[in-house]
């Protein structure tokens, strides 16, 4: 096929980003060498394991303007170890001149964005599975290991299996109480951990572009646990806002270039009614086992858990506040947050979110990873029943092999933390966060004192409480 | 030498292989831990040679290199699988740790004997009588894997554009 034919044909976002990175149009299944334009390593991944490597290869750092360095696994540091890391990571930042290092402001891949180092249409490289959250920027944005880092860092490049792509379509709106961590949760359970065959998922519809970025940034996140190479948003005047704010500007004619074509070629398309989700929320040890969260109401937690990259961004802690404003956690039950950045920290505060947390009984952690990858001295231990905000819940990933942790929305992290169990948070929003006074949760069996939201079309939903595919 | 096949499921994860708690401890103390919530006799009784055999999605979840590492620092001498997560797979061959695709790992039995040939691509299960194809691996990354992955790779690069500026 002539480049001409090629650039004729309607091609994806994926393969318009890769094709711009490899310097020449490019088909699914080709293997191509891509110019990379940022990278990305935190604490973990970051210069404890690249450091060596460069320095046993006499390699230098491609251009130490285009990688990034970010504390967030290690801290605070619990022990010497840890220390030890974060020092070793401080020293190689300062030897091998890296321009860009973000020291205890937040989670490596909230503080990326949010300090405008991503831009539509970019080729990055994270070391960091959820490196794939930049892909809601409209950037082909994808996790490497280690090792895989050490060549982008000697060479500038990587290679590529130029992916299909995977379209998902949320129509119309989604109800109040349900929020992107239910979609993510919602296909986990519908395809599975490897739904996503290493290939580029793309979101898209009317659902999707009414969500804020860092909602597109959970989407984005957890295309991993799919099993996805990225997790793409198309870029629009809503990533256009955000990044104003973090002081990039991008005009009109990049927006309309890092789209893709009506027709591109798709591996699958599933087109869903945003209205028909319920909340989701996925039982101990995977995320594959997602199921509305009424189906495990009444499940007893000790500990509910609003941290990670994916779920104590701004736009979560938001949401945990509309259903802790004027409530208390249950008896018994431990509310610990962890803000994921420190600027939404702040934000947060600005907001009287911190405050709101505060009145509810929550307890703050640092702005970092916290208990999620269970690396430091938050960990959870035998028999402990947890519900998180965070990605993934494989057994022992958050302390002991027999702690449990259920997933879910900050909505339900923050109704079970009133409720001292799993429960439909959408009994628990209230519309306005000044509305509610203060009053002790309604324990069960008592009358609750805010109407329950229910949406229309719930009793026409099947079993399992899913949206059904439309045609 | 006769070489053993650990058996496991699907969506077997980097959690797992890498436990949180040991990833700032050296390769040899975290290898120690390897599999351990899963299958818990499994890094003392492996021995050198042995190869990993698993259903669908191997390596789901973190981007841990430590995960193949860890399998790589107890001996085992190859993985098969029905499917792999790309970033594992991609870790593993980084690492020279060899990663077959193979179609039937389902009929692999835990325990059997079995011969890997990486480059040929074929796994024989001499109890069974027969011997199994992979799909091939392309050759850039077999090339890799077998010069000892990434970095040796990079070495050889290195040396190579040193002798041309010479
Ligand atoms: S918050 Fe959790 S998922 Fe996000 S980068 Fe940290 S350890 Fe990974």
């Amino acid at each position: 096929m002539s480049d001409v034919d090629t650039i004729a044909t309607p091609r994806s976002l994926a393969q318009k980003i890769i094709a711009r990175a490899a310097g020449r149009p490019v088909l699914p299944g080709e293997i191509v060498t891509c110019r990379v334009d940022l990278a990305m390593s935190h604490d973990s991944s970051g210069p404890r394991r690249v450091a060596p490597m460069l320095a046993e290869l006499g390699a230098k750092v491609w251009d130490p303007s285009r990688y990034v360095i970010i504390t967030d696994h290690y801290l605070p540091a619990a022990d010497d170890e840890s220390r030890n890391i974060l020092k070793i990571t401080r020293d190689w930042v300062k030897s091998a001149g890296i321009e860009h290092f973000y020291d205890g402001q937040g989670i490596c891949h909230v503080v990326l964005p949010e300090r405008g180092h991503i831009r539509p249409g970019m080729m990055i490289v994270g070391g960091d599975s959820h490196a794939s959250t930049g892909g809601a920027f409209g950037s082909y944005m994808f996790g490497v290991g280690a090792t895989e880092m050490l060549g982008v860092l000697v060479t500038g490049e990587i290679w590529l299996k130029v992916p299909e792509t995977l379209l998902f379509e949320w129509h119309g709106r989604f109800a109040e109480g349900v929020c992107a961590k239910d979609v993510m949760l919602f296909l986990c359970g519908r395809f599975g951990l490897d739904g996503g065959q290493y290939q580029a998922l793309e979101f898209g519809g009317s659902a999707v572009r009414a969500l804020s970025m860092q909602e597109r940034m959970t989407l984005a996140n957890m295309s991993v646990e799919l099993g996805g190479q990225v997790g793409l948003v198309a870029p629009d005047e809503i990533t256009q806002a955000y990044l104003r704010q973090a002081g990039v500007e991008v005009d009109g004619a990049e927006m309309a270039r890092w789209q893709s074509d009506q027709g591109a070629p798709l591996a699958a398309h599933h087109r869903y009614a945003a209205a028909d989700l319920v909340p989701q929320v996925a039982a101990p040890h995977s995320p594959a086992n997602a199921a509305p969260a009424a189906d495990y109401g009444g499940q007893a937690i000790d500990v509910a858990y609003l941290g990670a990259c994916t779920g104590a961004k701004l736009d979560d802690l938001r949401m945990a506040a509309q259903v802790l404003a004027g409530r208390r956690i249950a008896a018994g039950v431990t509310l610990m947050v962890a803000p994921a950045s420190r600027r939404d920290q702040e934000r947060a505060e600005a907001e009287g979110i911190m405050t709101v947390l505060a009145d509810a009984g929550a307890q703050f952690l640092a702005n970092a990873c916290g208990a999620c990858a269970g690396y430091g001295q938050y960990r959870f231990g035998d028999g402990v029943r947890v519900m998180a905000s965070t990605a993934r819940n494989f057994k022992g990933r958050m302390g002991s092999a027999a702690s449990r942790i259920w997933l879910g929305s900050p909505y339900s992290v923050a109704a079970a933390a009133c409720a001292g169990e799993i429960v439909d948070p959408r009994e628990f929003i209230s519309t306005s966060m000044a509305a509610f006074p203060p009053t002790p949760f309604p324990r069960k069996g008592v009358t609750a004192v805010q109407p329950l939201t229910r949406h229309p079309n719930d009793d026409s939903l099947p079993p399992r409480g899913g949206p059904s595919e439309a045609a | 030498m006769t070489t053993r096949v650990w058996k496991f499921g699907d969506n077997l994860d980097t959690d797992a292989m890498a436990p949180g708690q040991y990833m700032k401890s050296p390769i040899e103390e975290l290898a120690r831990h390897c599999l351990e919530s899963v299958r818990p006799e499994f890094a003392a009784a492996v021995r050198a040679g042995d190869v990993v055999v698993a259903g669908k999605n191997l390596g789901a979840g973190s981007s841990r290199e430590q995960a193949p590492q860890a399998l790589k620092a107890l001996g085992v001498s190859a993985l098969v699988a029905v499917s792999y997560a790309g970033l594992f797979y991609r870790n593993a061959l980084n690492l020279g740790l060899a990663a077959l695709v193979c179609a039937e790992a389902g009929s692999i039995v835990d325990g059997e004997p079995v011969v890997v040939d990486i480059r040929a691509g074929s796994i024989s299960l001499p109890a069974q009588g027969r011997t199994l194809a992979c799909e091939p691996m392309p050759g850039f990354l077999l090339e890799m894997v077998m010069a000892g992955g990434l970095l040796a790779h990079l070495q050889q690069r290195l040396a190579a554009q040193g002798k041309e500026r010479r």
